[in-house]
């Protein structure tokens, strides 16, 4: 047996690397898990090829099928990993100990809640590109300003966010998995991903017009396939959504 | 060594609802020292620790931990402090080397993550899932991951609860260098032989409140007891008349006899004279002084909670 020094030397990583080192391995946890997967790259790829080569939905507006897919797509693609996934994940470490074992060590929350972001919008960055090519393959030609593109994408990450977290920080873990779970199956078909929202009742569509995934799907609509300018009002609901569901979440998280 | 305890407690009071968990507890640990938390299950100690590990906020009375604030000053105190929990606190899908390197880094001067692997069997099993470990395994990673960070001082929920003999024995020499180190280390256990072997003070809880604490020495005290085997239901009553006043004698399980005095020759004498009139064999007759457990069962009552 080697003898080892155990001397006590006490002190915390830069702060900097403590952050470095989370984000990529929750990252690499989360691109190790065969469901997530399933949820953040299958589904919306199937979604987007299905529906683009096979008349099933009735698209909307001007364009090939890809032009209204696709940006619905990229919603489902901000849902997925920043609501779906994340509930579950951070549902299943906290019934683990894990964020409780983590809140033992140097990394402070903020920084723990930073990393999972970092780990999300690298998820999102390789799902945008992979769904891009896959529909630029498809013969999409996207319109608009990238920058209005990008606000959306944040701002849904946001919002979607905020409700994840709540859910994985109040309920019990296999309650969130069953829970995130409809809740993503519902709003992708309810919340305008690949069904137009203008096929539904007009008593039921102003309320649907107020989900978070049909303000990112609508607004990403306008600006790409539409080529419409920064889309206020969607920008406004998704800041709402946004606000709301991070303070719901810092006020009643439970790390235990 | 510091003047100062490690951990200093007083007047803890911590309620879940309306169940009060600790109750006005009272406790300093020296630096330096391996303490040993006792007591039967639902005593407390888990609470009381993880109050000191910074997980809850006291009711009432106040916690020290290294002279600071668990709660108020955790940003100080937390890169000091290593933690083994009871279970659990690993992703699922971490591999175990891969979980022992990331802890690494979240320190400034950890130690070397490949020998302290080796030492506690971890290098066969790097490359394996969490979720896939023994239980043994996924407690020598919590071991491992507790004191990868060089910390000053080191709380251990029931560190060798399920490990084989083996792993037990990685763990006591885990400790005991720990302890030459210079590092303080506070474990809760249920093995009365550990707390024996290692502990150089015991803290004895009970219904929320240390009811002793002292060295396992000090806590055995000097009194010395006899005990032997022979049929069960011997006619003890008969016993002691032929023993002095102040002797007691009980038979705690049955054919097991323990006679509590102050040991002499003489009572030895009457003793095994006694078998011999009654023609009973005293078999495995041995003097000894009270074991912890003996301590333990005395304070804390035979009774099952």
């Amino acid at each position: 047996m080697t003898a080892t020094d155990l001397t006590p030397r006490p002190g915390a990583a830069p702060v900097g690397r403590m952050l470095l080192a989370q984000t990529a391995l929750e990252t690499r946890m989360l691109l190790r898990n065969g469901e997530q997967l399933l949820l953040t790259v299958v589904i919306p790829t199937v979604l987007l090829v299905l529906f683009s080569a096979v008349d099933v939905v009735a698209v909307d507006g001007p364009g090939k099928r890809v032009d209204f897919l696709a940006p619905g797509l990229l919603a489902l693609a901000v849902m997925s990993t920043a609501f779906t996934g994340q509930a579950i994940a951070t549902g299943f470490e906290r019934r683990y100990g894990v964020l409780k074992r983590l809140g033992a060590t140097p990394l402070p929350r903020w920084a723990l809640l930073t990393a999972k972001t970092g780990c999300v919008l690298v998820t999102e960055l390789l799902q945008v590109l992979l769904l891009s090519g896959i529909a630029l393959g498809l013969g999409w030609s996207p319109h608009g300003n990238p920058l209005a593109v990008l606000l959306l994408l944040v701002l849904g990450t946001a919002a979607f966010s905020g409700l994840g977290l709540l859910m994985a920080g109040t309920l019990r873990a296999e309650a969130t998995l069953a829970g995130a779970n409809l809740v993503f199956i519902l709003l992708l078909l309810a919340g305008g991903v690949v069904v137009p929202l203008a096929k539904f009742p007009d008593a039921v569509r102003p309320v649907l017009e107020l989900l978070p995934i049909s303000a990112l799907s609508d607004g990403l609509r306008s600006v790409l396939q539409l080529g419409h300018g920064m889309p206020w009002s969607d920008l406004g609901v998704l800041g709402v959504w946004s606000v709301l569901g991070l303070a719901a979440a810092a006020r009643f998280f439970r790390w235990e | 060594m510091h003047a100062d305890p490690a951990v200093e407690v007083t007047g803890l009071v911590k309620r879940y609802g309306d169940k009060t968990a600790v109750d006005g507890l009272d406790l300093a640990i020296a630096r330096g020292t391996v303490t040993a938390v006792l007591g039967p299950n639902g005593a407390g100690k888990t609470t009381t620790i993880e109050t000191c590990e910074g997980y809850r906020r006291p009711d009432a009375g106040a916690v020290r931990v290294l002279g600071l604030d668990p709660v108020a000053q955790a940003g100080q105190l937390k890169p000091r402090i290593g933690v083994m929990l009871q279970s659990g606190g690993v992703y699922a899908g971490a591999r175990a080397l891969e979980m022992l390197h990331h802890t690494a880094k979240l320190y400034a001067n950890p130690l070397p993550v490949g020998p302290l692997a080796e030492r506690l069997g971890l290098d066969s099993c790097g490359r394996t899932p969490y979720r896939r470990l023994s239980g043994g395994q996924q407690q020598r990673l919590a071991l491992a991951m507790a004191v990868v960070g060089r910390p000053e001082l080191v709380f251990l929920d029931e560190p060798t609860a399920g490990l084989d003999p083996q792993a037990r024995r990685a763990t006591w020499e885990l400790v005991t260098e720990l302890r030459a180190a210079g590092v303080t280390v506070v474990l809760t256990t249920h093995q009365m032989d550990e707390a024996e072997q290692l502990a150089d003070d015991v803290a004895i809880i009970d219904r929320g409140r240390v009811i002793a604490q002292g060295s396992p020495d000090l806590l055995r005290g000097s009194d010395a007891q006899l005990r032997f085997d022979g049929p069960a239901g011997l006619d003890l009553a008969g016993l002691r008349k032929v023993l002095p006043d102040a002797a007691a004698v009980a038979e705690p399980a049955p054919g097991s006899y323990r006679v509590e005095a102050a040991l002499d020759a003489a009572l030895l004498a009457a003793v095994t004279g006694w078998c011999a009139e009654v023609g009973v064999m005293p078999d495995k007759l041995a003097v000894q002084r009270r074991s912890l457990e003996d301590v333990f069962l005395d304070l804390t009552g035979r009774e099952l909670r």
